[in-house]
């Protein structure tokens, strides 16, 4: 059917795949920022450079102490949670009650710090981290060839977002974000810890991100800018999600990386510009964005 | 040392909203197993006397004695967890909450509290609208909710702010049974009123407010002799 269309399955199936990884990144990173904007109304501009770190960790485990993938899949996100709960802690703590533009403003200064350290030491040329072995390879579809380790990126990206959703919107920890987020005074008036759980919630948010650096170590370059290319299309896709909507999030990123991937097929001129197209028509439609809510 | 009956002792206590001076020392005593109210005009300050008892007021000085213990600079968290829990004005329920996560979201800060099901028999309709968005209950439902997630803490000392208010008389009525078995179960309530027939008929002392000041004590037996004083004190 696709040869008598005029183009190649494989090839379709190729970029639609390169779509729906590119949509996992979306998700993980997105998913992460709407739950930090949500309950701590912080513009998270750190995000990106916290991705970086992830996949910078990931790196330095292997290069300085031959720690491999796995371990580093769990180590790299607790560092940036940690490193992030101390920049909660320290500096972004202090504007919770000011106008996003100072949030936004000390996060991405902080990216801006971020982002020149790393890249005094490692310059701005790629980093290379071998594949995982049990990755390297593809299997055969029929339709397409799919790589392995793509395949586990799509997978373990949708556990992971489909977990957090649960988390927050079918437990009693999640509850308690869900209360802190809608009234932060009225839930510390029943003596749950407020600024606790604002403090976890950054850490866990940017861990998010860290993961997603380490899952894109294999397949990305590894380079102290590969958070900032990534952080502008991340935005867009919160955009057009909804800021604040764990569900808004994950399907939003999924989808604008399938368009992304589509377009790239059909129109590839338009591949770059086709999300800031999309937010550029939500935000004249519905700024408050699909699955955001008008208040 | 403090007498073995007093759970509330406020002393001057002085409150403001930013720049602007709202309590001008208020004192009021609240003992075991008693019901207060405090009656005053819209303004008088008596939510935001609530307000800083529970330590939400930002600014405030004086002294706030919770079971002897001195609250004034402890943050909101840890005065609820000394058995102090609050009833708002606006009721508070989460709408991004269903009511069961309404009703459990207050954690547990003593012993002796109520069971969900003791608060089932109390408030018998929650029981059928427990997967429901919270928001989506009627006014008087809501009013049960706030109350009900409170008693399933095990504070003891509540703060009802105008339970009553926005609400059908035969509500009000099933709110006065529950405020009156409250008191039976020995709570140490503050409520605060417009409503003067509901106050009457269940507090034991009135504390009359007005622009941020104690200005008058009535006792519940006093309340029907002092009704004329009383209706210039509100301006009614």
């Amino acid at each position: 059917m696709f040869e008598a269309l005029g183009f190649s399955a494989p090839a379709f199936f190729g970029q639609l795949l390169l779509g729906i990884i590119n949509g996992a990144f979306y998700a993980l990173l997105s998913l992460g920022l709407s739950i930090i904007f949500g309950l701590l109304n912080i513009v998270n501009f750190t995000h990106g450079a916290l991705y970086m770190i992830g996949a910078m960790v990931a790196w330095m485990l292997a290069t300085y102490f031959g720690i491999g993938y796995w371990p580093a899949l769990l180590i790299a996100p607790i560092f940036v949670c940690l490193f992030g709960i101390f920049l909660e802690r320290v500096f972004i703590r202090h504007l919770y009650q000011l106008d996003h533009l100072y949030g936004l403003l000390l996060t991405f200064g902080l990216a801006m710090i971020i982002e020149g350290a790393f890249r005094n030491v490692y310059g701005v040329s790629g980093l290379s981290y071998s594949m995982p072995e049990m990755f390297q390879g593809s299997v055969n579809l029929g339709f397409m060839f799919l790589p392995l380790y793509r395949g586990w990126v799509v997978a373990v990206s949708i556990v992971v977002c489909l977990a957090t959703w649960f988390v927050i919107e079918r437990t009693s920890l999640g509850s308690n974000l869900r209360a802190a987020t809608e009234n932060p005074k009225l839930t510390e008036a029943f003596g749950i810890n407020v600024p606790r759980l604002l403090t976890l919630t950054y850490g866990f948010g940017v861990g998010l991100a860290g993961f997603a650096g380490v899952l894109a170590a294999p397949i990305y370059s590894v380079s102290p800018t590969m958070g900032a290319n990534l952080l502008i299309v991340v935005f867009a896709v919160v955009v057009i999600g909804g800021m604040g909507s764990i569900l808004g999030s994950i399907v939003t990123g999924f989808a604008l990386g399938i368009i992304e991937g589509l377009t790239k097929f059909f129109y590839p001129e338009a591949a770059n510009i086709a999300v800031f197209l999309i937010m550029a028509i939500m935000l004249l439609i519905k700024p408050a964005g699909l699955f955001g809510r008008t208040s | 040392m403090r007498e073995s009956s007093t759970e509330l002792q406020v002393h001057d206590l002085q409150g403001w909203y930013g720049e602007s001076h709202v309590l001008h020392g208020i004192s009021l005593t609240l003992n075991q197993g008693e019901v207060v109210a405090l009656l005053g005009r819209n303004g008088a300050g008596k939510t935001t006397t609530l307000k800083a008892i529970m330590g939400v007021l930002e600014k405030r000085s004086g002294s706030v004695l919770v079971e002897g213990r001195e609250t004034i600079g402890l943050p909101t968290r840890q005065i609820a967890r000394l058995g102090v829990a609050f009833c708002p004005e606006e009721r508070g329920i989460y709408s991004s909450l269903n009511v069961a996560e309404n009703l459990r979201l207050p954690p547990v800060i003593k012993p002796g509290a109520l069971s969900e099901e003791a608060i089932f028999d109390l408030f018998p309709n929650l029981r059928t609208r427990l997967r429901s968005q919270g928001t989506k209950l009627s006014g008087g439902e809501q009013q049960m909710l706030a109350i009900a997630r409170i008693l399933r803490t095990g504070s003891r000392t509540l703060l009802l702010d105008e339970p009553t208010e926005g609400l059908a008389p035969i509500i009000i009525d099933q709110i006065a049974v529950t405020v009156r078995k409250l008191k039976q179960m020995q709570f140490n309530v503050v409520l605060v009123e417009q409503n003067l027939r509901f106050a009457s008929e269940i507090a034991d002392r009135h504390y009359v407010v007005e622009q941020g000041r104690v200005v008058d004590q009535i006792s519940g037996s006093e309340f029907v002799s002092s009704r004329s004083k009383l209706n210039k004190y509100l301006g009614v």
